[in-house]
């Protein structure tokens, strides 16, 4: 018997742009019809929705000009989806997310193993809009409102016992839609992790949407991490996958490369990557650069857990 | 007109200029445009034109990738020009060759005045700590430096004054140039290297011939200079 090997699906392969929008309202449309309030925000391939989020102040909020959404959805790393900057923008739009979305959050940390829908995680706490600082470990900064709530809030359902040292996430993969390892030259399914005091810092964010609404695809959708004293690479995207462990989960760009990406990976001006000075940024639609602020300017909020740390050897 | 006659017009040439002027008009007037040197109305139709590339919201990562990847892409087919001359014996294509290698040279000072000017507002000490602490910018300072006595013999009076064995000795550190390049290139990346590895594997083909050819080449087997036939 011959079995023939299922032709790789590319990007090309993905149902045209214009086809899946339309289909998307139409969906929207008919299961808002149907179902009326109850459905959630995430129906059947919802297109964007409006979400309704609390403003919040400092030290949630910073008073920083926000970065146009053209280029928060148009400048974007998220290598599943392409190496270059705008790759993502372009690429990701085809991708269908995956409906129902489930995550999974189980490890010898959780007293209680559970499976959420996206309808359940949008449930656990009120949706609140954060005005984050967000830099990049390339030295690129943008300012954006993020829409979601303290990540603290769902760990605590899975009841954390003393097993929980750690948390490990992992990101959706799909190597028929998105790069393989050998092309972005990273490990996939992308993995990050945390230390359990920074996952249950209250500036840790679990994040649905941004700018009013629900996340473009290219920024994470249906729901990431955000951590806003940390280098960029450490808000994982699309997170399909959460476990609470006892050991320092590893962690994809350490894994691809030690020396320049630590596990802690703190926005830090004096310590420098090894190929580039970190004392200064970009700040995307400015033309002069700006000078990094320790801990991304949040020093008062997190310093603490770093106290007794050697900042430059856990970089 | 056969193909000889097109290659030895001197229209091959103003052709070829333009051609090579093409990526550096593309992107001249959207620098501009970031810079606020122009009106609104100007930036928008260039915005709008296909023709001009989107320098998007990093300008200064953009242009010093712009200009890094024509310096390596007009050094590679500096390299092709010899081997395609001899493969397709057409003796004429050498005279595009110097224009190719100015215009890498070109390039590569825009892509040098990008990083002092944009990146390091010209900050001497800053510029050179970098020259000295970061493996990939030394390896681009040394490639551009190597360029930079080639740039300025490469007129025909300059070869004369050396003498073209001197000359052609001199101009052998183009394979240099073009191996730092590559090798700046694949230092830099983050993760992805495809583009680099492609570059090195276009240049490892074209030194290869290089040796190749010098292995096989008759001149090297007879060393000693046949007597003078008595007569």
């Amino acid at each position: 018997m011959i079995i023939r090997r299922q032709p790789e699906l590319r990007y090309s392969d993905v149902t045209p742009k214009s086809v899946y929008l339309n289909r998307r309202r139409f969906l929207g449309a008919a299961s808002a019809a149907a179902l009326g309030s109850l459905a959630g925000p995430y129906s059947a391939f919802a297109a964007p929705t409006k979400l309704n989020a609390a403003k919040t102040q400092a030290p949630f909020s910073v008073t920083d000009k926000e970065t146009p959404l053209a280029t928060v959805t148009n400048y974007n790393n998220f290598y599943e989806f392409g190496t270059d900057k705008p790759d993502p923008g372009r690429n990701a739009p085809k991708w269908h997310v995956p409906d129902p979305w489930t995550v999974r959050i189980e490890g010898a940390g959780a007293g209680k193993p559970q499976t959420l829908d996206l309808n359940a995680i949008m449930k656990i706490a009120p949706l609140e809009e954060r005005i984050y600082r967000h830099r990049c470990v390339e030295r690129w900064s943008i300012i954006v409102p993020w829409i979601g709530f303290s990540l603290s809030a769902l760990l605590k359902l899975a009841e954390p016992n003393g097993n929980a040292k750690y948390v490990a996430f992992q990101s959706y993969y799909d190597p028929k839609v998105m790069l393989s390892q050998g092309e972005a030259g990273i490990r996939f399914p992308y993995v990050e992790g945390l230390r359990m005091d920074e996952a249950m810092n209250s500036l840790a964010m679990l994040v649905v949407g941004l700018y009013g609404e629900t996340l473009p695809n290219q920024n994470g959708a249906p729901f990431r991490l955000v951590v806003p004293w940390k280098y960029g690479f450490k808000s994982i995207k699309s997170i399909n996958k959460i476990s609470l462990v006892e050991k320092e989960p590893p962690t994809t760009w350490n894994i691809a490369n030690a020396r320049e990406y630590g596990f802690y990976s703190n926005v830090n001006p004096e310590v420098d990557h090894p190929r580039w000075s970190q004392a200064t940024e970009e700040r995307l639609g400015e033309l002069a650069r700006r000078k990094t602020l320790k801990f991304n300017g949040y020093g008062d909020q997190v310093a603490g857990m770093y106290a007794f740390m050697d900042l430059r050897k856990n970089y | 007109m056969t193909i000889a006659n097109i290659l030895s017009s001197k229209w091959a040439k103003v052709v070829l200029f333009l051609a090579c002027a093409i990526p550096f008009m593309r992107l001249s007037l959207p620098v501009l445009a970031a810079l606020n040197a122009v009106p609104d109305s100007v930036a928008n139709a260039i915005s709008r034109s296909s023709f001009f590339v989107t320098i998007g919201p990093n300008p200064v990562e953009f242009i010093t990738h712009y200009t890094g990847d024509w310096t390596l892409r007009l050094l590679l087919i500096t390299l092709t020009v010899t081997p395609l001359r001899n493969l397709l014996n057409r003796p004429q294509l050498t005279r595009f060759r110097r224009m190719l290698g100015l215009f890498a040279f070109f390039y590569a000072i825009l892509h040098l005045a990008t990083w002092a000017w944009l990146d390091k507002q010209f900050d001497l000490s800053e510029m050179w700590k970098d020259i000295m602490k970061r493996w990939y910018i030394t390896v681009g300072m040394a490639a551009l430096l190597g360029m930079t006595p080639l740039a300025i013999t490469s007129t025909a009076g300059w070869v004369r004054r050396m003498g073209f064995k001197r000359w052609q000795k001199l101009h052998r550190l183009v394979y240099f140039c073009a191996a730092a390049g590559v090798i700046h290139y694949y230092l830099l990346v983050k993760s992805d290297i495809r583009l680099p590895v492609m570059y090195g594997a276009m240049l490892t083909v074209l030194l290869a011939y290089r040796v190749i050819k010098h292995v096989r080449s008759p001149r090297r087997v007879v060393t000693r200079r046949a007597p003078a036939p008595v007569g």
